[in-house]
């Protein structure tokens, strides 16, 4: 089946509206959260109206049916993400969530004093990149407080790929965690996970990867990126918010200690102390949200059923038709790889002489609706020496048309503010 | 076009060429403030006077990183503010609060606001009314710092 753009929008509701006295909504913030499908909608409708229960300990039918459509959405996320084993596929409420259960599990090891591949010890290193959302960052600087690591980090080069050439020695043996990101945020920079991964792991390191730019366009294979932690969240991907997933090698789950403790994530209790239940379990403390893991399931199908190789060939037409655009007006910087190789649909920009809060609100009154400001990246911006950006982000329902709509925008928004 | 509801030539005017801009010396009380969500900055400080035996605004200068509609607001400001009592400037900053969070058309005293009547519009956005009170909260911070903290020289 080739990919109609057409028939892709049809089943997201929310493009039919207009915004703004009338206008049709261009909806490129993408990157931010993605719209959702019908089936998406309808999943989460039909959850609440025909199957709504608390999982693992409803012993009625209800229980049953909701627990098979939580636990069914868990091997859904496992087969699309390349692992045959779901117990790998922790559930989070999004990527931050992920992020610091990895965190505070190495934290309470440091703590208790083992086991050894996860405890920290003053001296040690935890290697991040100066490209990555505020989620890879604060997370390693809490946890570098509480333990005593040193917190390091690649820099980024002026096109805005991780200076690998200006890094050498940044991994060593003091090395025990490399947490970066698959694709950039801000940039659209898609990074060498692998070959990082490959030197992290000569070095002892464990290495995590933020995937929350990456997994929405079918860009996750764990069993061949060679990440030991992949995180990422389902509002990005045509799911719901508040769902989130943590893949971690089965291994590396069954050694690390808990991060939330509560209900459901115990074996036994007593009072003066508790033994845990097996992963995935340990780590999905109290009722999670098993609405939000059902809809994700059904993004997931969604995804899985369209052509995913075509849409990843729409969505290169889009970047490629929109660097090419951005590229044509005076007085624009792109922030990050002005090419598209190795680099996915998210462009950031900086506009001489008008600030990127004034370009999205004139924007907006075109209905274009695109994110300004630092995009939860304040020391990539400070490294590429803009004080914030405008960022246009493209998904699968976007169009040639959409982005011609932004370039035209942004040449609206100098002859308003008289920078032409 | 809604634009220009928001966007009104004296708020445009402030931003192409901004009143009272740059650091000056002496001052009493030095604040810096941000915008978490998009990164706008301002440094500002407030110098206060005797005037009969009330605290006054003597000078306020200022360095900002923002959108217009932040450095409007902060050079419209100083316009209002300096030469005022603290108690004037007080009333003011909260006929500009009160306006920026008033999303019902009541009609905005010009009397008491000046020029700042024309962020009537910014009201209307609910993503930009931090923009428009970042300096005149940093104002307000560097002068209940100043009261707290008087100088110890006579003035």
């Amino acid at each position: 089946m080739t990919f109609d753009v057409g028939r892709i929008r049809k089943d997201f509701p929310i493009l039919e509206r207009t915004v703004r006295g009338g206008r049709p909504l261009v909806y490129l913030d993408s990157a931010n959260t993605s719209q959702k499908p019908r089936q998406v909608i309808d999943a989460l409708t039909d959850f609440y109206e025909r199957h709504n229960a608390n999982i693992h300990r409803a012993t009625h039918e209800l229980g049953e049916e909701a627990t098979e459509a939580y636990e069914g959405a868990r091997i859904k996320v496992a087969r699309f993400i390349g692992t045959a084993d779901e117990t790998e596929v922790v559930f989070t409420k999004n990527v931050s969530e992920a992020i610091n259960l990895v965190a505070y599990s190495i934290g309470n090891a440091t703590a208790a004093g083992g086991p050894a591949r996860l405890a920290l010890r003053p001296g040690d290193e935890i290697v991040i990149t100066e490209m990555e959302h505020h989620s890879n960052i604060v997370p390693w600087q809490l946890l570098c407080q509480r333990t005593g690591a040193r917190l390091r980090w690649f820099g980024v080069t002026p096109d805005g790929r991780l200076d690998l050439a200006g890094a050498a020695g940044l991994i060593n043996e003091r090395t025990r965690l490399v947490a970066l990101a698959h694709q950039s945020n801000v940039l659209g920079t898609i990074n060498p996970v692998e070959e990082i991964a490959a030197r992290a792991h000569e070095a002892g390191a464990l290495v995590l990867v933020d995937a929350a730019q990456s997994v929405p366009h079918g860009l996750m294979d764990v069993g061949s990126l060679g990440a030991d932690f992949v995180g990422f969240t389902g509002h990005k991907m045509c799911g719901p918010t508040g769902i989130g997933v943590l893949w971690a090698r089965r291994e590396l789950l069954d050694e690390m200690p808990p991060f939330l403790g509560g209900g459901e994530m115990i074996e036994m209790v007593w009072m003066d102390h508790s033994t845990y239940a097996s992963p995935p379990h340990k780590f999905e403390a109290g009722t999670m949200p098993i609405a939000q893991a059902v809809g994700l399931g059904a993004a997931v199908d969604y995804l899985t059923d369209l052509d995913l190789d075509g849409v990843r060939a729409h969505e290169d037409d889009l970047l490629r038709r929109a660097l090419a655009a951005l590229a044509q007006i005076d007085g624009l910087r792109v922030l990050g790889p002005a090419e598209p190789a190795d680099r996915g649909g998210a462009i950031s920009f900086v506009l001489d002489g008008i600030h990127p809060h004034d370009v999205s609100q004139v924007l907006d009154d075109r209905g274009v609706a695109v994110r300004a400001g630092h995009h939860c990246a304040w020391p990539l911006h400070r490294a590429l020496g803009a004080q914030s950006s405008t960022r246009a982000s493209f998904y699968l329902y976007n169009t040639p048309d959409e982005v011609d709509a932004l370039a035209d925008g942004i040449r609206a928004t100098q002859k308003f503010f008289g920078v032409e | 076009m809604q634009l220009e509801s928001m966007y009104q030539d004296i708020i445009l005017d402030h931003y192409r060429h901004p009143h009272h801009k740059g650091l000056r010396e002496p001052f009493d009380t030095q604040v810096h403030h941000v915008n978490p969500t998009c990164g706008d900055e301002v440094t500002l400080r407030v110098t206060l006077k005797d005037a009969d035996g009330q605290p006054a605004v003597a000078d306020v200068s200022y360095d900002a990183l923002g959108c217009s509609i932040s450095q409007a607001s902060v050079s419209v400001l100083t316009d209002l503010l300096i030469g005022r009592t603290v108690g004037e400037a007080m009333e003011v900053c909260a006929a500009f609060t009160g306006l920026m969070h008033a999303r019902d058309a009541a009609e905005p005293d010009e009397d008491v606001l000046g020029d700042a009547v024309v962020f009537a519009g910014v009201a209307k956005y609910p993503a930009r009314i931090k923009c428009a009170l970042l300096g005149w909260m940093a104002w307000k911070d560097a002068t209940a710092r100043a009261l707290a903290e008087p100088k110890e020289e006579p003035r």
